[in-house]
C-alpha cells in the first residue's frame, strides 16, 4: 500500500491547510489516545498530568505533530528522513508498534471534528495511508 | 457481562440521539468502502463501486447503512445484553455472509470518524471513550458466533 503521486499530493495540500492548527491537533490527538486507549498511559507514568489539555500532553502533543509536518515534507524518503526517531522509539522509548496505529486513528478522530467539510474519503484514505506508512518507517530499526 | 458507568450509558443514549441516522450509516458504509477498498469484496451485488463518486451516491450502499444503524439501535437499547441482541446477527455475518471478522473495526473506525465529523468539538475525549468502548463490545458480539 504505497503512497501514489495522488496520495502523496492529496496529503500535502490539505495538511497545508490544516497546519495553522497544528498544536491543537497534536494535543487533541495525545489527549485522545490517552483517554480513549488507556492502556498507552503506561508509556507516560513519568508524566505529572496526563489529562487532556495538560502541559506534559500540550508539550508531547506539538513534538508529534511537528514530526509528522516534516515528514509531510520528506514524503518521497520516509524511511530515510525517520531514521533517527526510528532509533528512538526502537532502542529507548520502546513503543510498541502496535500503538503506532492507535495514535493515527486518533489523529484521524480530530482531523473529522475540526476540518468535518475537508475531510473528505479521498483525504481519509491519502491520509490513513501517509500515517501507515510513517508508522512503518518508525518500525524499520526495531528489529 | 460488561459493566457501563451511568455517564457511559448517558453519553451513547445522547450520542445516538443527536446523530442523523440517514446520513451517518450511508455515511461511514460508504467511508469504509473508499478508504478500505478491499471490503467491497462483500458488495458484489451492490452495482457500481468503481469510484468515490459512485460509491457515495450509490442507493443500495445508502441503504445498508441506514440497515447498520438499525441494528446499532437494537444494541443501544439493550446496553446490558448486546451478547445476545447479536447472537443471530453474529451467525449470519459468520456463516452466511462469510465476512472476515477483522473487517467489523474498520467499519467502526469509519463510524467514529463520520460521527466525530457531525458532532465537532462535542465528540470530546470522554465522549469518544464511550463510543469508542461501545463499538468495541458491538465488534465483540459480532465475534462471537464465529467458529
Amino acid at each position: 500500500m504505497s503512497l501514489s503521486a495522488k496520495d502523496k499530493e492529496t496529503v500535502k495540500a490539505f495538511w497545508a491547510k490544516v497546519s495553522g492548527r497544528a498544536g491543537d491537533i497534536g494535543s487533541d490527538a495525545v489527549a485522545r489516545m490517552l483517554t480513549v486507549y488507556p492502556q498507552t498511559k503506561t508509556y507516560f507514568s513519568h508524566w505529572k498530568d496526563l489529562s487532556p489539555g495538560s502541559a506534559p500532553v500540550r508539550k508531547h502533543g506539538g513534538i508529534v505533530v511537528a514530526s509528522i509536518t516534516d515528514a509531510v515534507n520528506k514524503i518521497d524518503d520516509l524511511a530515510g528522513s525517520l531514521l533517527t526517531l526510528s532509533e528512538l522509539h526502537a532502542f529507548t522509548l520502546r513503543v510498541d508498534p502496535a500503538n503506532f496505529k492507535i495514535l493515527a486513528q486518533n489523529i484521524l478522530v480530530v482531523l473529522a471534528t475540526m476540518f468535518p467539510v475537508d475531510f473528505t474519503p479521498e483525504v481519509h484514505m491519502a491520509l490513513d495511508k501517509f500515517l501507515g506508512a510513517l508508522a512503518r518507517a518508525l518500525s524499520e530499526k526495531y528489529r | 457481562m460488561v459493566a457501563w458507568t451511568d455517564l457511559e450509558r448517558v453519553t451513547i443514549k445522547d450520542i445516538f440521539s443527536k446523530i442523523d441516522y440517514e446520513v451517518v450509516g450511508p455515511a461511514a458504509i460508504s467511508r469504509c468502502l473508499i478508504v478500505y477498498p478491499w471490503t467491497q469484496r462483500y458488495f458484489a451485488g451492490f452495482g457500481n463501486l468503481y469510484n468515490a463518486a459512485a460509491i457515495t451516491s450509490n442507493p443500495k450502499v445508502a441503504a445498508h447503512g441506514k440497515v447498520v444503524m438499525q441494528g446499532l439501535e437494537k444494541a443501544v437499547k439493550n446496553m446490558d445484553n448486546i451478547k445476545a441482541t447479536f447472537t443471530e446477527l453474529s451467525t449470519l455475518h459468520s456463516e452466511k455472509l462469510q465476512v472476515d471478522p477483522d473487517n467489523f473495526m474498520l467499519l467502526g473506525d469509519c463510524l467514529a470518524i463520520v460521527v466525530a465529523a457531525q458532532l465537532g468539538k462535542d465528540f470530546t475525549p470522554v465522549v469518544h471513550a464511550a463510543f469508542q468502548k461501545f463499538l468495541a463490545v458491538v465488534v465483540s458480539s459480532l465475534r462471537r458466533q464465529y467458529y
